[in-house]
């Protein structure tokens, strides 16, 4: 890790829900600053992890801190550095959505807040919408409006957990540049989503999860460096198979296109060598750079690519 | 215990506000329902029937005000907590620095202040019918105070302890609801028989009904001192509850 000061701490998390262990001795330091992605398939413990740092479900073992405060010990002072954009899409249907901005910024002790709240609003593209009731707003307008209640306080870390779950491209650019922007400005970002190419464009680190548990931990481009390889796609001519010395590297066959694993660049000429020494003609190719859902897949063993 | 600063202004606030914006169902459907119960037990009963020297139709006002008083904030803080549980805005609340102190003021608060203002309006729409007014004022404040800020603190543990809906209807027609009625609302328990009058002795709402009702005529069952003697222990031991049972986050924080 970066030196950096540590913005989030979990030291040996332990959390079980009777039998089923759901965070089973996560350590992680995240630093103040740092983009960082958690990763992982469903019911891996990332939102368990999230609940336990807000404060939401309390730890069985271990410890979590925010900028140095327990959020057991010292939770007013840890929640108020916390800013969290939960994974439900939740709202209260009572107020407008100008009104439930104000409540939360009431409950963090903020009183006049308008300037900040209506700048916001304006990033968020909800400025025409400040007055409209929270049951008329769509999907991701609501989503949005979550973004806006996490960050009412300008706390100086920021929890987003699937935050573009459901939410239209240009939502989601609009939101980028916004959390980017807050990033830019030294808000510490953690982030869970399904998006790969989400975290592999946005986050400078990345732990990946499964089982309650950090499989792999390490900035983005050691990670890709580490579990991913190129892959060169083959459109073999017709009636071309692949020879027997490259089928244990394919990873995948869709009709005459074929997918090989490369694990490194230089790969590439002994590939080239064997097909001329086979025979085979090829009619296209083309070589596909290293991405995280290779890693994740490779790592997590969600799915395994079959040839 | 310091609740200044920890959010409880603006939660106690924000569940004014949210009675308010639906104030037909909250303030004016129970308003309606009290007058409907006194314009038929007055055409009932009436003729010339009296209790405490005071005709019957004027003896049931202030059990139907603090009947409603009470069954109101009972409402309002159990059906505030179950709707933002089954939505999930209970997160709202639960993810800024409110103390749990704050968090049962401001519910027992919202749900006391929903229940007097209930009552107030049962009291003025009853007033052209029968003319009612309390001969010591500070009595009925002061019980009328304490039996909503019990019945709320009764909801918010109702409230968090209902996973859905049927659970708090439960809790309210098999708890509230006797307790309400069978408290002398629209009888004096010297009517009743001797076992009864000493059942009625155990239900803390009795003494609700009991010393709101002397703040009108001056006449009671029981000394008022009494009632405020066990309606203040009964305060002080369901806040105590509820504070702790809030402090270990009892089905609100896993």
């Amino acid at each position: 890790m970066p030196a950096m000061r540590v913005a989030v701490s979990f030291a040996g998390v332990l959390k079980r829900f009777g039998a089923f262990t759901a965070l089973d001795g996560v350590s992680l330091d995240i630093g103040e600053g740092e983009f960082f992605g958690l990763l992982g398939p469903n019911g891996a413990g990332k939102t368990t992890l999230i609940s336990c740092l807000a404060g939401l479900a309390r730890v069985d073992q271990g410890s979590i801190a925010v900028l140095g405060h327990d959020v057991v010990r010292d939770y007013r002072t840890a929640r108020r550095l916390l800013g969290i954009v939960p994974q439900e899409l939740v709202f209260d249907p009572f107020f407008t959505v100008r009104e439930t901005l104000r409540i939360q910024s009431a409950y963090f002790g903020l009183r006049r807040n308008d300037d900040w709240i209506d700048e916001i609003l304006h990033n968020l593209d909800l400025t025409d919408k400040a007055d409209s009731n929270m049951r008329r707003l769509s999907g991701g307008m609501k989503r949005r409006v979550l973004v806006a209640q996490a960050l009412v306080h300008r706390p100086p870390v920021i929890v987003l957990d699937e935050p573009t779950a459901g939410v239209d491209v240009e939502l989601r650019q609009g939101l980028w540049r916004f959390i980017r922007r807050l990033n830019q400005d030294g808000h510490t970002i953690i982030l869970t989503t399904h998006y790969l190419e989400e975290a592999e464009t946005l986050c400078q680190r990345i732990a990946l999860m499964k089982r309650g548990r950090i499989l792999a931990l390490d900035s983005t481009a050691n990670l890709l460096a580490r579990f991913s390889g190129h892959a060169l796609v083959l459109q073999l001519a017709e009636g071309q198979c692949l020879p027997e010395a490259l089928r244990s590297c394919c990873r995948a066959v869709r009709g005459r296109e074929v997918e090989l694993a490369l694990e490194r660049l230089d790969a590439l000429e002994g590939v080239l060598a064997i097909l001329r020494q086979a025979g085979v003609t090829v009619a296209d190719l083309r070589l596909q750079p290293p991405d995280l859902e290779d890693v994740f897949m490779r790592i997590v063993g969600v799915a395994e690519a079959t040839p | 215990m310091n609740i200044g600063g920890s959010g409880f202004a603006a939660l106690f606030y924000k569940e004014l506000l949210r009675f308010w914006r639906v104030a037909f169902q909250t303030v004016a459907a129970p308003v309606l329902t009290a007058l409907l119960y006194l314009l038929i037990f007055s055409h009932v009963l009436e003729a010339d029937r009296q209790v405490y020297g005071v005709p019957y139709t004027s003896f049931l006002v202030p059990g139907l005000v603090m009947m409603a008083v009470l069954q109101n904030a009972f409402a309002n803080s159990s059906s505030s907590l179950i709707q933002s549980k089954v939505t999930g805005s209970i997160l709202f609340v639960l993810l800024p620095p409110i103390s749990y102190a704050a968090f049962f003021w401001a519910f027992v608060a919202a749900a006391a202040i929903r229940g007097l203002v209930v009552g107030l309006g049962v009291w003025l729409v009853t007033l052209p019918f029968v003319p009612v007014a309390p001969l010591q004022p500070w009595w009925v404040l002061l019980f009328a105070l304490l039996g909503g800020a019990i019945l709320g603190a009764l909801g918010v543990i109702a409230g968090i302890w209902a996973d859905k809906f049927d659970q708090l209807a439960a809790f309210q027609n098999f708890l509230v609801l006797p307790l309400t009625m069978l408290s002398g609302v629209f009888y004096s328990i010297h009517s009743l028989p001797t076992f009864w009058q000493a059942v009625s002795h155990y239900n803390p709402v009795f003494y609700m009904i009991d010393g709101f009702r002397h703040g009108f005529f001056g006449i009671s069952d029981v000394a008022p001192e009494q009632s405020l003697a066990v309606v203040a222990a009964c305060f002080a031991g369901l806040a105590l509850l509820t504070l702790a049972l809030l402090k270990r986050g009892w089905k609100l924080r896993t």
